[in-house]
């Protein structure tokens, strides 16, 4: 299926974006100080691309088929699998962020720059 | 001009890609809990891989399966870890 019909050209779109918030998401983790806050970019990047992604394809798959039953089954169950993850993605993040507060994390803070407090 | 299958194939190269820099989180985290996000991370990535590996193989239903348990398993490991640490309650 070439690239310029109407349902690729909109898959590209919701990929390209979505693989925008995955490499925004990646950047946080990589450049934040602490953990808080990596876990703050992932968690929310990584739930809206995967939404983006899952959507895109999902619309890909129908128009591939141009709407026949099982096509269409395939693109609910794709569905599933975003709202699925639009659930579960900030739950499995403030699980783990409360866990770590629990455990004696310490939030990164100004002053962490000066006194050399180690960072967790 | 391309074909959808080799733009899936560029989306997964250039996820993989995203991957490997996750993997830096993974492996020299400072602590216990940055791998967990690495490892989060780098799992939320590979959901989408392997549905692009659908896609290009043409066995959408196959791995459509295969990646809601992913999903299913990745959730449920970070919940795993989260209640693990707060019962042993120091990182």
């Amino acid at each position: 299926m070439d690239i310029m019909t109407i349902g690729s050209i909109i898959t590209v779109v919701f990929l390209v974006t979505g693989v925008f918030f995955f490499m925004a998401g990646t950047i946080g983790l990589l450049r934040l100080p602490d953990f808080f806050s990596r876990m703050h970019a992932t968690g929310k990047g990584d739930t809206l691309a995967v939404l983006l992604c899952l959507i895109g394809l999902a619309i890909y798959n129908a128009f591939e088929g141009n709407f026949a039953l099982p096509y269409i089954l395939v693109s609910i169950k794709i569905v599933f699998i975003a709202i699925f993850w639009f659930l579960a993605g900030p739950t499995a993040t403030h699980a783990i962020s409360r866990a770590a507060f629990r455990c004696g994390v310490k939030p990164w803070t100004l002053e962490h720059q000066f006194k050399e407090v180690e960072k967790q | 001009m391309i074909n959808m299958q080799q733009f899936f194939m560029g989306v997964s190269i250039a996820l993989s890609f995203l991957v490997l820099l996750c993997l830096y989180r993974a492996i020299l985290g400072p602590f216990i809990t940055n791998r967990i996000v690495g490892v989060g991370a780098i799992g939320t990535k590979t959901l989408i891989m392997l549905l692009l590996m659908g896609f290009i193989y043409d066995r959408v239903d196959m791995f459509v399966d295969i990646s809601i348990a992913y999903a299913l398993l990745n959730f449920i490991g970070t919940l795993a870890a989260a209640k693990y640490f707060e019962m042993r309650g120091e990182v």
